[in-house]
Order: structure tokens, then sequence, then C-alpha cells
């Protein structure tokens, strides 16, 4: 009985990991395509084989990114679109966050619901009509009117990341700061914010990824190449695929380590971030 | 009394007034040009001309067909949403038990989920490559059978696309899954099993109702943004080839506002869409509600 019982949970064990190991395999099967056209040499670009590390495996294709195309620009160009949206977003959500968790206004309710129903908008929703403003108010090709898109696309969800993250903190603290002669601004500049760290590492990660990441918009409001970002650079190595497919995939490990490395590492946090968004409506 | 109000301007107005230039003035803007007719020769002088877009849509043929693309949309939305539920969960409770090595299983079942959604929908663009993309070859070398057109098909396209989204999108529900599978008490169980419970039994009567509150709203903001997917289609696709065969509706207002610049017909049909999407969240918020209050 008991010998039949471990079997049974040898055997439950087996395939449990055997079902992970298929499921871990074609999770990580298109990254290491990737990462295995990076390394082609020039000549085996289209190779037909699918081996673990390519033949002659080379860096040529990381060199000549940096040396023969405009990479390091684009790089500098997201680079700089990205930190201003994330400036943007923990500034403004950290402190309209603050305000909806902790006290009652008018307008608070529809403010909320109106942030949340932002969600469902189809992205050529606010895009196309950005759109047409941008081209009467000459922000076509500039820094500034990408950052003012992606702001505001990023915002409503990092205030209502923020205010469930200010929810979970009790008022006491603000409460006794102020008995000891906080004003409200230092109650919460000193005391809650700092808290709310974990929040604000959230906030400022996801209005980053989401300016790193965004292909759509910048490909209708960045059109001169000097300001391309590296979304837009990329997709131009795929329409020639032949040629330039190894620098893509070069191009694609070096976008994607960092982000994937940030956002493993805060993965726990995203996840509960999320779900008290959603859940406590 | 007045000092507190002054603090709440201070901190919420600013956001507001954000907001306000970029998404609700684009809001209203939006339903202005939806009731005109404005193209990229009419920018300046554009005129209201009533609902005649939104009857353009409904019922003069387009290309591609308005219906197709709906009915196209709703199963690209239902299809990925059923995969990243069901492996989702699937992955989640084998990963919520006593296993060697589940984390490191649990950060690499997260990998696609991490990775920028355009470099994923371009990596698997190339690998659905009629002659040198690894799937044909997997499809041909190592399970011998004749190499699919996965790009030039509308078909086998849509099924690309379905098959990239499915892949980036199950982690997500996995780890709601997981968060929820772990706050169920041991004790539950430990109940069930002195009552003799099969394993079917307590999936279907323990552990799927008891994650069932925090696996709606998943689902339902899973939906909406599946709905709302435009950068697998458009990547994946290259734009809906073959020739607007593989358009959601998303992506077919992408279309025609920025290479057709049907700037009007393109705001009329962003409306639809958002009412399509605010109806399904009013029902299953009601819904939702109603069931709580059963229980």
């Amino acid at each position: 009985m008991a010998v039949q019982r471990r079997r049974t949970k040898l055997l439950k064990n087996l395939l449990s990991h055997g079902i992970l190991l298929v499921f871990v395999l074609i999770a990580v099967f298109p990254i290491w395509q990737v990462m295995n056209i990076s390394l082609r040499p020039g000549d085996q670009l289209l190779s037909t084989s699918l081996e673990l590390i390519p033949a002659n495996a080379t860096f040529e294709n990381y060199i000549r990114l940096f040396t023969e195309r405009e990479f390091l620009l684009w790089l500098w160009n997201s680079t700089f679109v990205s930190l201003a949206v994330t400036l943007t977003g923990v500034v403004f959500a950290s402190m309209a966050g603050y305000g909806f968790s902790r006290f009652r206004f008018f307008g608070r309710k529809i403010g909320l619901v109106s942030l949340l129903t932002t969600q469902m908008f189809p992205a050529t929703m606010l895009l196309l009509p950005m759109y047409i403003m941008m081209i009467h108010l000459g922000l076509i090709n500039t820094y500034l009117g990408i950052v003012i898109v992606y702001s505001a696309t990023a915002l409503p969800f990092c205030i209502w990341t923020m205010k469930g993250y200010y929810d979970t903190i009790p008022t006491s603290l603000e409460e006794a700061a102020r008995i000891d002669g906080c004003t409200h601004f230092m109650a919460f500049f000193r005391v809650i914010l700092p808290l709310a760290a974990p929040a604000l590492v959230i906030t400022a990660l996801f209005s980053f990824m989401a300016a790193w990441s965004e292909y759509l918009v910048a490909a209708q409001i960045l059109q001169d190449s000097a300001l391309w970002t590296l979304p837009i650079g990329l997709k131009s190595f795929e329409s020639s695929m032949s040629t330039e497919w190894g620098m893509y995939g070069a191009a694609s490990i070096i976008v994607m380590v960092p982000v994937v490395l940030l956002f493993l590492s805060l993965s726990r946090w995203l996840v509960s971030g999320l779900t008290l968004g959603s859940v406590k409506g | 009394m007045n000092r507190t109000r002054l603090f709440i301007a201070f901190l919420v107005v600013p956001s507001f007034l954000l907001l306000a230039a970029v998404v609700f003035y684009p809001f209203v803007y939006n339903f202005l040009l939806a009731f005109g007719n404005m193209n990229l020769n009419r920018i300046r002088d554009w005129e209201f001309i009533g609902v005649r877009q939104f009857v353009k849509i409904f019922t003069e043929p387009s290309q591609p067909d308005f219906y197709a693309v709906f009915a196209k949309t709703i199963i690209w939305t239902v299809v990925n949403v059923l995969f990243h539920v069901v492996i989702g969960v699937f992955l989640a409770l084998i990963l919520n038990q006593h296993l060697k090595g589940k984390s490191v299983y649990r950060t690499l079942l997260i990998l696609p989920w991490a990775i920028p959604q355009y470099i994923v929908a371009l990596t698997w663009r190339g690998m659905f490559n009629y002659e040198y993309g690894s799937i044909n070859l997997i499809i041909t070398k190592y399970l011998g059978l004749p190499a699919v057109e996965w790009l030039r098909s509308p078909t086998e396209a849509f099924l690309a696309c379905i098959l990239t989204n499915v892949w980036l999108g199950f982690p997500f529900m996995m780890v709601v899954a997981l968060g929820a599978l772990q706050s169920i008490p041991h004790e539950v169980y430990e109940a069930a099993e002195i009552d003799g419970a099969s394993w079917w039994r307590k999936l279907k009567n323990i552990t799927l109702p008891l994650i069932r509150p925090v696996m709606i709203p998943a689902i339902t903001l899973g939906t909406v943004w599946t709905f709302n997917n435009l950068n697998i289609v458009w990547l994946v696709s290259n734009a809906g080839e073959p020739s607007d065969n593989t358009h959601i509706l998303v992506s077919f207002v992408y279309k025609a506002a920025f290479h057709f610049y049907s700037f009007s017909y393109a705001a009329a049909l962003s409306i639809v869409i958002f009412l399509i999407l605010l109806v399904f969240s009013l029902a299953i918020m009601r819904q939702s509600k109603a069931t709580d209050a059963a229980y």
C-alpha cells in the first residue's frame, strides 16, 4: 500500500516535471532563436539547421550594429524618451493616487471611473485625434509630442496602481505625523511616499516599459529618421529580412536583456499591483 | 478645511489637467470627427455630415468587409483568452505543489510576458517564414509533414497571429492564478481529503470557485487587452497581409487612419469598438456582482 502510494507520487512528480519542461521549451524557443540568429556569420543567416549555437558563431552582427547603423542614436533616443515618460508618470501618479486614496472630494468617483474607462479605448481613438492635433500644433517629429502621448496612455494605470497601494497604508501614520505638527504635504512627502516605494518602482517600471517597447505610435509621430526610437529602428531591419536579419537579432538581444531582467526581478510586485488595482474597484 | 482643499487640488489637478488635454479632449474631438468628413485632403476645411460615417461602416461594402473583420475579432479574442486562461491555470496548478526547481520553472515561464511585444511579433514573423523559418523546419524535418504557407494564405496568417499571441499571453494568467492559489488555506483541502474527495472533485468544488474572484477581473482585463491588441496582428501579418485578410477591428482602424487617411471613418469605427468594449465590461461587472450576491 505504502509502496504503491510512493510510486504514484513519484509518477505524479515526473509527470509534473515533464509538462513544465515542455512549456519551458516552448517559452524559451523564440528567445533562443533570436540569440542564435544574432550570432550567425553573414553567410549563414538563412541557414536551415537548428543547432543550439550556430557553427562559426561570431559577434560580427553586434559590431556592425554599432559601426554601420545608427543603433547608438536609437538607443539614446529611446532612453531619453523613456526616462522623460517615467519621470512624468511617477510624479503625477504618486500625487494623484494619494489624493484619490486619502480624500473624498467632488468628482472623485467620476474621476476614478473615467480613468478605468480609458483602458477600454482602442489605441486609435486617442492616437488619431492627437495625431491631427499635433499636425495643427506642429508637434509631429518632436519628442514633446511622443512624450505627451506616452505619458497620457500610461498615467491612468499608474494612478490606479498608486491609489491601490496607498489604500493599504494605514491612515493613522499621517494622523500621528499631523499631531506632531506636520503639514499635509510634509506628512505625504516625508511619511507616506517613502513607504510607497514598491508602488513607485512599479509605476516607474511600467511607464518606462510602455515607452521603451512602443512601435505603432512612434511610427506615426517620429517620421524623421534622426528621431527614431529603437522599435522603429528594429522594424527597419525586418523590411529587408535576408540581409539584415542578423543585426535584427543582435539589436533585439541588446534591447530585451535589460528589460527582461528588470521585469523578472520585479514581477512579484507587478502582479500584486495589478490585482490590487483591479480587484479593489 | 480650506488648507485641505488646496492640498487636494495640488495633488489631483495637475494629473487631471494633463489627462484633460491628452485624453478627454481627444476623446471629444474623436466624437466630433466621427460625424464629419475629414481626410488627408480635407484636414482643415472639413464639415459635419451627420451619421454618414456610421451608416457607411454598417451598410457599405468595404475592403476588407466590416462584418468579416468583426467576426475575426471575436474569434481572435475568444480563442486567445481561452488558451491564456486554460494554459495559465493549468501551469499554476502544477507549480502550486511541492516540486524541485519550482522558482526556476516559474521564472522561465514568465519570459514571454517580459519581452517587448514588438520584438515578440517580429521574431515570430521571422519564425513563420516559409523557407527559412524554424516553425516550418520543425514541421518538415522532425514531423515529416509538408511545409505550411504561414504568411501568404489568409487562414494560416491569422492562425500565426493567434499562436504568437497565445504564446505571449499565458504567463499573465499563470501568475495571477498562482497568486490566487497560494491564498487558498491548506485546511480546506485536508478537510476534503478526509471526506475522500477525488482530485477532480477538489478542483471543481474547491479550487476553481476559490480562485474565481481573482480570475474574473483578470479575464475581463485580458479580454479588453486582447480585443485591443494592435501590435501582434499588425506586426506579425505586416499590416494585414495577405491583402488585408488578416485584420481585427483595431488593426483595420489603424490602417484606415494611417494608410488610407480616412480620418473621420476611422474615428467613427473607433467609437464602435469602444462601445462594444464598454457594453461588454459593464455586462461582466453586472454579472459578477449578481453572482456575488447569490453566494
